[in-house]
């Protein structure tokens, strides 16, 4: 907790597609270390594109990205892999390999550290098994440890991802939609299991979110994004009706700082119910 | 599951509400299916023409034929003798079918991730691969066994090769459609973690698809056996040999008798492959 | 799912913690893999690889193959008439096969789908199809060129068998997947099971059906070929047999092995096609 430095200095990041399409458009943000930092905006405002650029998952047309005072932006095949090894990412979908068990899949997060062969092999050290069981009891799943993840529910699988997100040892963790498919309970175990990593492991965490009221509970930073501008940034303090209209356009949601006592789930159908169908439709 | 709705019928309750308003849909479904049949007759019509086809004769032929077939191809007691000759060419063709469809498996996979377009390495390659699988699969077996025949003369191997040259082209594209249709998220997750290229494959590629492939493969296995009795007929090996030299013979019972080994082994296949497909799953 | 999971961290003979168990499916991956293994070394050891030399063989083939495909042409067996006029016969007997086989796979799929059907027909209709499957088609075709005479009956007749076979599990596939809600709802305003067929079950399948039978033309297009060149029932088959076989000229090969090629990558192109919009599987 001492470096509340910017581990992430995102500066002018703009994406086009062919047929000069601007997924994203000269979007700058910071992350501090340890830092909880939450995305919202509409389907197709370019979330999902922002985070994966910042790892590289897609090129960016321009701008710049410091990760840790390194820019990612010009590294090369090699350097890359280096970096992405501190930068992890959980997504909508969950992204295991079904067929096998949790703990092999956990381990998938060390595959960046390993040599090709080792890893494609998955020789893990001793060292690397024990982080692997540890981060997995962390996520409360050491129970699960041997069961194949096709026979996990959908909570238990997203926190298979986040235990192969923190087995990486991460300085920032990208969450692409954490809990867009999964229900109000599994979805508040998976939020709370975020903040803790934000507060107590000290790993920021950039999150895409669509239901506006996780985003006011949860971060310390809430930014906006429409039309893949940034529209909104502050706390979740700051945010109101108009910044909601203007992040969403003429949409009603519910769950907004009005009615904030009323700690119901939203769904917000309009903004987030084709949320993974437009996120990988941008992609 | 869901299938996709092709028409507009009514779901579920509502069928009357549904049937009242496509109505008119249907008047135009009706002219359609009309054309269609016309279409069918004519084509029908022209193409029988084009070939003499009678269609007369065919009907009152085939039914006739098929009793025919079923007495003349009996076997007999006597045609059991001939077990001896037919076993060996039977285990010849088998063990032949297992092998090409094994090692063209291994060159198709290769081929399919490199050419895949989710996971392959890009650029022309997609076109590549998907033009060697289609040359491959399209030039007829016939072609492949006669060219082979001329360098590598008779022999077992022969049969093997143009087997393996046809699986290989089939294999190739059955396996390009499993990958592709393959989810992409962990193939992403695992490239975010910083892995290499060859670890996605042995890590994720391979488990994703390990299924599919080995379902092809047994599929292929199954269907090498059933062509090679044309290979065998063309090369003169295995147990389309077997059958050939019988048939032209006219010793009928031992040539139906060759017929009788060849759809045991096939259905025994069929029924191992589907055991095989529930368990791996 | 219940909550019993397996115990945490197992440790392996050696001490080191175990990450990888085998399931039961994974153990039975492993013995299907092994045995398929197993069964190739054995089939390419015990091989006859014939009296010639491996080498000088590959050698004269990859020779033979480039001249066939780098000098397509006519050398006089044929002429340039002849060859079309084959083609045509060719896609003319797999055209015959697809209607005729697709028409009697349609009554036969109705009564093989379950939902339409009862568990006894659709059995006895599954068995007899997979009985039609094992015996390969040029048994069938070489069979009928004895039982009615050589000519396109045999050659249609013999193609028969297959088409239907695939026909019948495609369509009743296709079938089975329709909405057992609207089957209900039609039964229970009282409609008969033609006019379920007609109202319901043709209209909402017309596509796929259609798909799936024009993917098996381009299949009899193939088979059609391949029986023309060993049976002797005409088309391009019987002339690629001729030029290979007879005459051992391999231009001319290549030049029908261009005009199959052609025909069938363009057959396959739109069958593909048809396949992604209109057949969706699982």
């Amino acid at each position: 907790m001492t470096d509340k430095g910017n581990l992430l200095e995102v500066r002018g990041l703009t994406k086009c597609y062919k047929g000069d399409v601007k997924a994203l458009d000269n979007v700058s943000i910071d992350v501090r270390r340890g830092e909880f930092v939450t995305i919202i905006g509409a389907s197709g405002a370019g979330k999902s594109t922002l985070l994966r650029c910042i790892n590289r998952l897609i090129e960016p047309t321009t701008g710049t990205v410091a990760f840790d005072g390194r820019e990612m932006t010009t590294l090369g095949k090699h350097d890359l892999r280096l970096a992405r090894q501190r930068i992890s990412m959980i997504f909508q979908h969950y992204n295991l390999v079904y067929r096998m068990t949790a703990i092999e899949n956990v381990l998938h997060g060390r595959l960046g550290y390993k040599s090709t062969l080792a890893g494609a092999l998955g020789l893990y050290s001793e060292d690397e098994k024990a982080l692997a069981f540890k981060v997995l009891d962390q996520v409360g799943l050491s129970d699960f440890a041997y069961t194949r993840t096709d026979q996990l529910s959908g909570g238990q699988k997203q926190r298979v991802g986040i235990a192969r997100a923190l087995v990486q040892e991460p300085l920032l963790m990208l969450c692409d939609e954490p809990i867009a498919s999964l229900d109000p309970k599994s979805s508040r175990t998976v939020m709370e299991r975020l903040r803790w990593v934000a507060d107590e492991l000290n790993i920021a965490c950039l999150v895409n979110l669509h239901q506006v009221d996780f985003a006011l509970e949860f971060s310390d930073r809430i930014i906006g994004l429409a039309k893949g501008k940034k529209v909104f940034e502050g706390t979740p303090d700051e945010v109101n009706e108009e910044v909601v209209h203007e992040v969403y356009g003429d949409i009603d949601i519910e769950g907004l700082p009005g009615d904030r006592m009323v700690p119901t789930i939203v769904q917000a159908d309009v903004a987030g119910g084709t949320a993974g169908a437009s996120s990988t439709g941008v992609a | 599951m869901a299938a996709r709705k092709l028409a507009p019928l009514g779901p579920n309750g509502g069928a009357e509400d549904s049937l009242a308003k496509t109505n008119a849909f249907f008047r135009k479904k009706t002219l359609v299916l009309f054309a269609m049949v016309v279409a069918f007759f004519v084509i029908n019509g022209v193409s029988g023409a084009f070939v003499e086809f009678d269609f007369v004769s065919a009907a009152v032929d085939v039914p006739a034929g098929i009793v025919w077939m079923l007495s003349e191809f009996a076997p007999s007691a006597s045609s059991l003798e001939y077990l001896d000759s037919i076993m060996p060419a039977l285990g010849s063709t088998i063990l032949a079918s297992v092998a090409s469809s094994c090692i063209a498996a291994v060159f198709s996979f290769i081929l399919a991730v490199l050419g895949s377009r989710s996971v392959g390495i890009g650029g022309p390659m997609a076109l590549i691969v998907r033009a060697i699988a289609s040359i491959f699969r399209n030039i007829p077996v016939v072609a492949w066994a006669l060219v082979l025949l001329f360098s590598f003369k008779q022999s077992e191997f022969t049969g093997f090769l143009a087997l393996f040259l046809t699986s290989f082209g089939y294999l190739t594209r059955c396996f390009l459609e499993t990958i592709d249709e393959m989810s992409t998220g962990p193939i992403e997750a695992l490239r975010a973690t910083g892995a290499t290229y060859f670890q996605i494959v042995v890590q994720a590629v391979i488990p994703m698809s390990v299924t599919s492939v080995i379902s092809w493969v047994l599929y292929m296995i199954e269907t090498n056996i059933r062509d090679a009795t044309l290979v065998g007929i063309l090369t003169g090996t295995g147990i389309g040999f077997v059958f050939d030299v019988y048939y032209k013979s006219f010793r009928y019972d031992v040539a139906g008798l060759t017929l009788v080994t060849i759809v045991i082994v096939v259905i025994a296949c069929e029924t191992l492959s589907n055991y095989i497909r529930r368990r791996i799953m | 799912m219940s909550e019993a999971g397996n115990s945490p961290a197992r440790r392996t003979r050696s001490g080191k913690l175990r990450v990888h168990v085998m399931h039961k499916a994974d153990a039975a991956l492993w013995v299907v893999v092994g045995a398929l293994v197993a069964v190739t070394v054995f089939a390419m050891v015990i091989m006859d690889y014939g009296k010639v030399n491996f080498f000088d063989a590959c050698v004269a083939a990859l020779g033979d193959f480039w001249e066939m495909m780098s000098t397509p042409g006519l050398a006089g067996h044929f002429t340039a008439e002849d060859v079309i006029v084959g083609l045509f016969e060719s896609l003319a007997l797999a055209a015959l096969t697809t209607f005729i086989g697709a028409v009697i796979a349609f009554v036969f799929g109705l009564f093989a789908a379950v939902n339409l059907s009862n568990k006894a027909a659709s059995n006895v209709i599954k068995i007899l199809m997979s009985i039609f499957r094992a015996v390969p088609t040029i048994l069938w075709v070489l069979v009928f060129s004895v039982a009615i005479g050589l000519g396109p009956e045999a050659a249609v007749a013999g193609l028969l068998f297959h088409s239907i076979a695939y026909l019948v599990k495609a369509y009743s596939e296709a079938f089975e997947e329709i909405d057992p809600g609207t089957l209900e709802a039609l039964r229970a305003s009282g409609a008969r099971w033609w006019q379920i067929v007609f109202q319901a079950v043709i209209p909402a399948k017309t596509n796929e059906l259609l798909s799936w039978t024009f993917i098996r033309f381009e299949i009899n297009f193939v088979n059609a070929v391949a029986v023309g060149a060993v049976a002797g029932a005409g088309g391009i088959g019987y002339q690629l047999f001729l030029a290979g076989s007879f005459y051992l000229n391999l231009h001319e090969v290549g030049l029908i092995v261009y005009l199959c090629l052609a025909v069938a990558v363009v057959l396959e192109i739109i069958a593909t096609q048809l396949r992604k919009r209109f057949i969706v599987q699982q």
